[in-house]
């Protein structure tokens, strides 16, 4: 199995408070990895680590051997075009039409004309249901609509790797599956890798190929989804479970 | 012991704002020289931050000239000197008041629009998700507004330069029947054309100082929509600071001689 990104002894701060205490991770090239753990543990800095959103306060964040933590911000530019990120509020631009969102970083990063870059952004609102608003500012958009916009703009220059912030939190079921299915079609379609913070157990078990469970700045298990739903660890059970009873402080 | 610190953790504090700002300069400068520069933003900012502010600034600079002309035009008809009134006027409009009354105007103004903009869109993960898509905020966000306000403020400074020297006409004539002829060819001969071209490199230099502190505080906004509303004000008040400071600089470097 060739690892896509690696994370080596990464230690993290926001303030006094201790996010990520020595975590090391490999992330698998060409599966779907993801990444469970409590509200707060960190997961979303995992997806800031590897595309150098964020840098660690120790430890080394490698992406295809490339150590991001050294990387220059002119040349984090650059390596982040290879990478999509579909954040957990969308993050869609507030002046821009739901199609001018999707389609700048085409108009930014390629050569298409303005008829194919028409094209891939009907495409990809398409793909996510949002056929009919193109022509829409975010902001007359419900919650759900912009997630799905924002997962479009993420994915529309085809990435390599794609980073998945919650994609399907407050979504109903139905977006929710689809948005699931999405994933594992794209995935497949790139060829690439993608990394899903998440919390809703039934869309991991339907995406995932491995997942690694984040708690109190370490990986404290990881495996494949059988692997995990039969882990003998009381800290993944109680999480999967959501059990008030356990080794989990509530 | 504790005033030591407050001092020591004051002076590191500005000294790390000023580096801050004079990085995020050499970033926008450095993308202005490569010729990476979004045209069309850069004219709908210009548009934005520059024509909207054209009637607050003519309505400001009017009365100001106005009332520039109203103490001082009775006072020299007085004693008799009433034929320098408008060489008065125009010489400290051309110098200081337009470009000063302009940037002020401006930086209350636009200072503040660009910060509340920017700020919002660090904590709406806008400019995160700029980054994530490869693009640089500074280019994609700084670099227009920088060029807007380097060309619309001078602008801005010729209109106010003008309305306060028509206010302060009609003034001079109203209240002390100072000819409109002998007004104008006061100023003609009190203010070199040079002198007026010096005004508008200060105002080009104001543009910067508004543009360049309403995007470094916009873009260094923490915590939320308190932190939007912190970042606004301090966007105002810096940047008007700076401009009292480096009006004294340019006037000393520009008219020192003179």
């Amino acid at each position: 199995m060739a690892v896509w990104a690696r994370l080596d002894d990464v230690c993290v701060r926001y303030g006094s408070k201790i996010v990520m205490q020595n975590l090391s991770l490999d992330i698998v090239e060409g599966a779907i990895t993801c990444i469970i753990g409590l509200s707060g543990a960190g997961k979303s800095t995992i997806l800031r680590l590897l595309n150098g959103l964020k840098k660690p306060d120790s430890g080394r964040v490698f992406v295809r051997g490339h150590d991001v933590t050294e990387m220059p911000e002119n040349e984090l530019i650059d390596f982040r075009r290879s990478i999509g990120f579909s954040f957990q509020f969308a993050a869609l631009f507030d002046s821009l039409t739901v199609g001018e969102n999707v389609a700048l970083p085409l108009r930014e990063h390629t050569k298409m004309s303005e008829d194919e870059i028409r094209a891939a952004v009907a495409a990809n609102l398409e793909a996510v249901g949002l056929a009919h608003l193109e022509d829409r500012y975010p902001a007359e958009l419900s919650g759900g609509m912009v997630k799905r916009a924002g997962f479009a703009r993420a994915v529309v220059t085809n990435p390599e790797a794609v980073l998945y912030d919650e994609p399907t939190t407050g979504l109903d079921p139905i977006i929710t599956h689809i948005l699931t299915d999405l994933i594992v079609k794209l995935r497949k379609r790139l060829n690439g890798t993608a990394v899903v913070v998440s919390h809703d157990l039934e869309s991991i078990y339907m995406m995932a190929d491995y997942i690694a469970m984040l708690f109190e700045g370490a990986i404290v298990a990881y495996g494949t989804v059988d692997e995990i739903r039969r882990s003998p660890n009381p800290i993944v059970q109680q999480f999967l479970q959501g059990s008030e009873v356990g080794p989990i402080p509530i | 012991m504790r005033v030591f610190d407050d001092v020591g953790r004051g002076t590191i504090n500005v000294f790390a704002y000023a580096g801050g700002l004079a990085e995020l300069f050499g970033d926008t400068l450095r993308f202005i020289v490569a010729l990476r520069i979004r045209v069309r933003e850069a004219l709908d900012q210009a548009y934005l931050l520059g024509v909207q502010s054209w009637s607050i600034v003519l309505l400001t600079s009017l009365f100001t000239g106005m009332v520039f002309s109203l103490e001082s035009a009775v006072q020299a008809v007085n004693y008799g000197v009433g034929n320098l009134v408008g060489g008065v006027v125009a010489f400290s409009t051309a110098r200081e008041l337009g470009p000063m009354l302009s940037a002020v105007v401006v930086a209350g103004r636009t200072g503040a629009a660009i910060a509340a903009e920017l700020g919002s869109m660090v904590v709406t993960e806008q400019i995160e998700a700029l980054q994530a898509l490869g693009l640089s905020p500074t280019r994609m966000l700084v670099v227009p507004r920088l060029l807007a306000l380097l060309v619309m403020l001078p602008l801005l400074t010729m209109i106010a330069d003008v309305v306060s020297m028509v206010g302060g006409m009609w003034v001079a004539n109203f209240y002390a029947h100072i000819s409109y002829e002998s007004f104008i060819d006061s100023a003609r001969f009190a203010l070199p054309f040079e002198d007026v071209l010096k005004g508008l490199i200060k105002a080009a230099v104001f543009g910067i100082i508004i543009a360049m502190v309403g995007a470094y505080q916009g873009l260094s906004t923490r915590g939320g929509a308190a932190g939007v509303g912190r970042s606004t004000t301090n966007a105002v008040v810096i940047s008007i600071i700076l401009i009292f400071i480096f009006n004294f600089a340019l006037s000393y470097v520009l008219f020192g001689s003179t």
